[in-house]
């Protein structure tokens, strides 16, 4: 008897220990999650406060801007501020201006780094290598090194002051672009372009019609970034734009700043931020998969 | 050999202003006259008698010092936390990826706002709840980390890269050091950061080229005010540059750059034989 009094006892005891140790497990499993919500929550709240309140500021009126403690949600709001920026400042012209350099760039680094990139993948020719590795080592050469040599040659070829200094550079190819589509294009099997050879199809033919129709989504990356970086440049349209009337956003929203009062300058200088962020998210949404792709295939898939 | 004109182009496109900036950098140039040889005037002057560069190159270093890490972290930080199956996580990645999308004109002028030293949403949320305000970028020993807290804003490439990386670990390496008696903290040291080396090495050595030209942001901010603190290596080159028109001197002051820039990557790369792992399919 008293020997399965000692064993039930036992049983009971290691159930118990068990339930301890479950209901250990589920507590740490608990509160991992709970962590993970408090850490990405809170993590979230301060990535996003910063353009919450660039908005905000940009529909308040002058009182609510110096409110202190910050107002969040303006009330009365004032979405004339948005219109005067557009009125009373050239932002119209501004955004057409970088839409004038924007568009031309995308299309130049996409024709001129698909032929590099074809001629580095898929033709064989003496040096190709050695050339390859000259046009990737380039990435490493800060642009402060090629900026004043630029700058004399287009000043001596007349380009300053028009967005031929902007534009033309991007039709004789990026060396990252190239590095891409070069990628790219070698996953692309060698004998689908050795059977349109047979069949009397040119270069030309075997890049328009086999090799792009493959990598819409490489070329998707290559326009998306080219365009991306073009709307964002500064130093680029500082260096060779000075004339107001050529002025991109860029430019505009900071001679935007001296325009109007320091004190009344806030909600105007938020309303033209909104509205320069603004294409980039859109841009973003809709594209949001090429955009993350591109990335992971430059970054350690290249 | 059809797309040898761009070949060409592209060549002369960059090969000849290396070497015509490699010449400039020995001579005296001013935009209007030719440029009058005068050696290694340049480099002499900037390391023995420029107190600026010095200064400016204290600056740098310590931006790609603090800087580089401070947003890898953050970087890998966010990239763990998306890791991790909950509810609504394609929002949250979103919001944390979208800053590094915001045009840098614009960000600088968010974070001039956020940052104004009375009306700032940081200052006066601080001033509302009683407490002591922050000279933010006035302050010469803040300036530079408030800088470097708007770069750790928009990690969101990086942090893709890591996203991308710490998806790829196989699950199978878990579960071992699960059998193996390893706690989750033993797993992230020994399992996921090990097996995510490769993309830490190439986000440090991008982060590490870009963080030494360093210049828009800067520039927008501060200026390099106050007293120098955030005057930059690329802000002093360009100062020299385009507004006192010393073209020889910032030449120069380039070429130091991409020397300093191509140190740092074979150094970086040099190490990476004993910390970065390749192994991993």
């Amino acid at each position: 008897m008293d020997q399965v009094a000692t064993e039930v006892q036992l049983i009971r005891e290691q159930r118990r220990a068990q339930a301890i140790q479950q209901w250990h497990v589920m507590l740490a499993r608990l509160a991992g999650r709970m962590a993970l919500y408090v850490g990405v929550v809170f993590l979230g709240l301060i990535f996003a406060l910063p353009l919450i309140w660039m908005v905000s500021t940009s529909l308040k009126t002058d009182p609510q801007v110096y409110h202190v403690p910050p107002i969040w949600v303006p009330n009365p709001i004032r979405p004339v501020n948005y219109l005067e920026v557009l009125t009373r400042r050239p932002f119209g012209l501004w955004f057409l201006n970088t839409m004038q350099y924007c568009m031309p760039t995308t299309v130049g680094a996409l024709v001129s780094s698909t032929l590099v990139a074809y001629s580095f993948s898929r033709i064989r020719w003496r040096g190709r290598d050695a050339l390859f590795f000259l046009c990737i080592s380039t990435m490493m050469l800060p642009f402060q090194v090629q900026m004043i040599p630029l700058y004399i040659i287009f000043r001596n070829l007349g380009w300053l002051n028009s967005y031929k200094a902007l534009v033309i550079p991007t039709f004789f190819g990026n060396a990252y672009f190239i590095f891409l589509l070069r990628q790219f294009f070698s996953t692309i099997p060698l004998e689908l372009s050795d059977a349109a050879r047979v069949d009397g199809c040119s270069e030309t033919g075997i890049l328009v019609r086999i090799i792009l129709p493959l990598s819409k989504p490489a070329l998707a990356v290559v326009a998306l970034f080219q365009f991306m970086w073009a709307w964002n440049d500064y130093l680029g349209p500082l260096i060779f734009l000075n004339r107001e009337t050529l002025f991109p956003l860029a430019l505009g929203l900071q001679s935007m700043r001296s325009s109007f009062l320091e004190a009344l300058v806030w909600p105007y200088m938020m309303a033209g931020s909104t509205m320069i962020i603004a294409p980039t998210i859109i841009i973003f949404f809709l594209t949001q998969r090429t955009f993350i792709e591109g990335i992971t295939l430059t970054g350690i898939k290249g | 050999m059809f797309a040898s004109p761009w070949l060409i182009g592209f060549l002369m496109w960059v090969i000849y202003p290396i070497f015509a900036s490699l010449y400039y950098s020995f001579t005296q140039f001013d935009a209007m006259r030719p440029p009058r040889f005068i050696g290694l005037a340049n480099y002499a002057d900037m390391i023995f008698n420029d107190k600026v560069f010095r200064l400016v190159v204290g600056n740098t270093v310590y931006l790609v010092l603090i800087g580089v890490p401070a947003g890898l972290v953050m970087a890998f930080l966010l990239a763990t936390l998306l890791n991790n199956e909950f509810k609504l996580r394609p929002f949250f990645r979103t919001i944390f990826f979208l800053p590094s999308i915001v045009p840098v004109i614009a960000s600088a002028e968010v974070w001039r706002w956020v940052y104004n030293p009375r009306y700032g949403l940081i200052n006066a949320s601080l001033k509302s709840l009683g407490m002591a305000t922050i000279p933010w970028l006035s302050s010469p020993i803040l300036a530079k980390p408030s800088l470097i807290i708007i770069h750790m804003w928009a990690q969101g490439t990086a942090m893709v890269i890591f996203l991308a990386a710490l998806q790829d670990v196989p699950r199978a390496l878990y579960d071992a050091a699960l059998v193996d008696g390893a706690n989750s903290w033993q797993r992230f040291w020994h399992v996921t950061i090990p097996m995510c080396t490769p993309a830490i090495l190439f986000v440090m050595l991008t982060g590490l080229i870009g963080m030494f030209q360093y210049f828009t942001l800067g520039w927008l901010l501060t200026q390099g005010a106050p007293n120098n603190s955030t005057e930059f290596y690329s802000m002093y080159l360009y100062r020299n540059a385009f507004r006192f028109f010393k073209m020889g001197y910032a030449s120069a002051l380039a070429w130091f750059l991409f020397l300093i820039i191509v140190t740092f990557t074979i150094l970086i790369f040099r190490s990476s034989a004993r910390w970065v792992y390749y192994g991993g399919e």
